[in-house]
């Protein structure tokens, strides 16, 4: 058996290498489908490496807590908070916390000017406990210090996006900008963090909580977020479990009610952003399925013409002694043969597009291939190949020795 | 006990609605190393003979022992076997594989017989040598002479030591020149101890065959033996 496995190989590539352009048109429908499939994979493989490294700089062990309403609530006009309390509660009350902090974003993206320049970017007021938690280094002068929320001091920490569009100098230190009309003083510059997903991660000015507090006036409406990271021993979903049972209990939920607050992990994040690329993966795997489909006829079709062209040579290797599988395995090893270059060749030009299109987008991440998606992809064109090729061969195979001998 | 025995062979045709009997009633038998010529007009079931002779196909009804294996009731791929061990074809048209060089041509049947390359290649050559291609191997059929190609062919069909050789018109596609060389092959082959049987209508060819065997209808007209001829 290996034998003759061996041998239909040496003869279905010699007829295959004979008939180059042709088998090369042929194999065009599973090149196209696994370079389709290649190029999109190593795209989206390469996007979820980049960010599992962001989400694993945020910290595996951060947790962010914000409020959240339920739609029925949002459409009798009610809106969950998150409360400066609730924040002191979890403070107070929650074991296994390393530090933790609270965010105040601006109502909105807010303006900045420094000098003539002016920008909007995504102001948030919160303590020095945000350097920790959220993994934020400071190239140029310092973060935000304690004393600056005691003392509600107009300072703020600025990222380097913000830093660029405002003209300010390669040391903004010392600079002074206008925030909503009140004059903040530069301390700090952020370490570039790059970008995920085409949002900058250094397009943000940090001011101190209390500060921020202050201008926003309407204290009663106040919906803030809280990030912590664990300490050592602490089990994310204990602290998890404590933080939901004090919130349910701090915002008066009855059992059957909804929470009105989310508590996310790094994990979950990730999680959220696998299940987006899985349901783009199948999108594309079923494109793909059909693409193979097509080109799977191609290749019976191609492989029908070519068994009826053949037919004479047919003939005498079955009068010289070949038995029905020796005709049958070499025209089914030809067909998987035919299929399986395609699949090389795909996988080839699939990681060039992908390469290509990672390397055209500005600070995107290179393309990577993880290899499952080789072994799927070749065994999936290999499988196309024998299957499509069953008929053919079959074909081949019945043809009697005499008629096939005769045949012109 | 002789190399070929037939006994009581038919094999009739369904044409539309007439039972066609190509082959009615054939008893026959040939010894080893005989020099066989079948005749006949076209019509006459000589190529139905040479068919079933060659295990290409099976009769409708009689016995038939080839070298001791009962080959009459044999399935398709035990004929196939048969072919492969008992019998060297040589066709009229030469049957060679496009593609393949002269070398890869005489190797061929060996695969069928899982015969490992190193030893196919070496048996392939020396068939070649045989037919005096040693310095053709690696030329592909439409770059050989019609003589040369039908020589590639009795390479081929040596290559494997069948019992018997089965020509099946073999000179009738080649000028009388190569004609004159081809049947020498023959005749020394003969000479060395093979037996060949080839179906032929022309008579100079039969000539140099010791027995002719006429047909005509489906039934043996005549069966005689000759001495060796020359052509006249």
């Amino acid at each position: 058996m290996l034998f003759s496995l061996l041998e239909s190989s040496r003869s279905a590539l010699a007829s295959i290498i004979a008939h180059g352009f042709r088998s090369v048109l042929t194999t065009l429908g599973i090149v196209i489908g696994v370079a389709s499939v290649i190029a999109v994979v190593s795209v989206t493989q390469g996007l979820r490496v980049f960010v599992s490294q962001q989400f694993a700089s945020l910290g595996t062990n951060s947790l962010t807590v914000r409020s959240y309403t339920p739609l029925e609530d949002r459409m009798q006009g009610l809106n969950a908070r998150l409360t400066p309390e609730d924040y002191g509660l979890i403070e107070q009350r929650v074991d296994g916390i390393a530090s933790i902090t609270p965010i105040l974003f601006a109502s909105r993206a807010s303006q900045i000017k420094y000098g003539s320049q002016t920008a909007y970017s995504q102001i948030m007021g919160t303590t020095y406990a945000y350097q920790d938690v959220a993994q934020f280094f400071t190239t140029e002068g310092r973060f935000l210090a304690n004393s600056d929320n005691l003392t509600r001091r107009r300072v703020a920490v600025i990222g380097d996006t913000v830093r660029e569009n405002l003209n300010l100098p390669e040391n903004p230190v010392n600079e002074f900008v206008e925030l909503g009309g009140e004059w903040f003083k530069v301390v700090g510059l952020l370490e570039p963090k790059g970008e995920v997903m085409g949002f900058s991660q250094d397009d943000i000015v940090l001011v101190p909580y209390a500060t921020m507090q202050s201008l926003q006036g309407n204290q009663a409406r106040t919906d803030i977020q809280i990030q912590l990271s664990l300490g050592e021993n602490a089990e994310i979903d204990d602290v998890t479990g404590q933080l939901s049972l004090l919130l349910r209990n701090a915002h008066d939920l009855d059992s059957s009610d909804e929470d009105d607050f989310v508590i996310e992990t790094a994990e979950q994040m990730m999680q959220t952003f696998d299940s987006i690329l899985a349901v783009v993966t199948i999108v594309i795997g079923g494109i793909v399925g059909i693409s193979l489909l097509v080109g799977g006829i191609g290749i019976m079709n191609i492989m029908l013409v070519s068994v009826t062209e053949r037919t004479r040579e047919i003939g005498i290797c079955k009068a010289i002694g070949a038995k029905r599988h020796h005709i049958l395995l070499q025209f089914l090893i030809e067909s998987m043969l035919l299929s399986l270059f395609g699949g090389l060749i795909g996988l080839a030009a699939g990681y060039g597009l992908g390469s290509l299109i990672a390397g055209s987008i500005p600070s995107f991440p290179p393309a990577a291939i993880p290899f499952w998606a080789v072994v799927l992809a070749l065994g999936f064109s290999g499988f196309v190949g024998i299957l499509f090729g069953i008929l053919p061969a079959a074909k081949a195979a019945n043809l009697d020795p005499i008629d096939a001998l005769r045949y012109e | 006990m002789s190399l070929i025995a037939l006994q009581g062979i038919t094999k009739h045709y369904q044409m539309g609605n007439q039972l066609v009997k190509a082959l009615d009633g054939i008893s026959l038998s040939i010894d080893s190393n005989e020099y066989v010529a079948f005749i006949g007009s076209s019509g006459s079931g000589k190529s139905t003979m040479l068919n079933i002779l060659g295990c290409l196909d099976r009769p409708t009804s009689g016995q038939y022992h080839l070298n001791d294996h009962n080959v009459a009731n044999l399935n398709e791929n035990q004929l196939s076997e048969i072919r492969n061990l008992e019998i060297g074809f040589i066709f009229q048209s030469f049957n060679l594989l496009p593609r393949a060089t002269a070398l890869g041509n005489v190797m061929q049947p060996l695969i069928y017989r899982n015969v490992p390359f190193r030893q196919r290649r070496d048996l392939a050559r020396k068939a070649l040598q045989r037919v005096n291609l040693g310095d053709r191997t690696d030329h592909l059929p439409n770059q050989l002479s019609g003589g040369q190609r039908q020589r590639v062919a009795i390479a081929r069909a040596l290559v494997t030591h069948p019992s018997i050789l089965l020509a099946d018109e073999p000179t009738g596609n080649l000028d009388s020149k190569t004609t004159v060389e081809i049947m020498q092959l023959f005749d020394e082959l003969h000479a060395e101890g093979h037996t060949v049987i080839m179906v032929t209508h022309e008579d100079e060819i039969a000539a140099h065959c010791q027995r002719v065997i006429e047909m005509k209808d489906g039934h043996i007209f005549r069966d005689s033996a000759h001495l060796p001829g020359e052509l006249h």
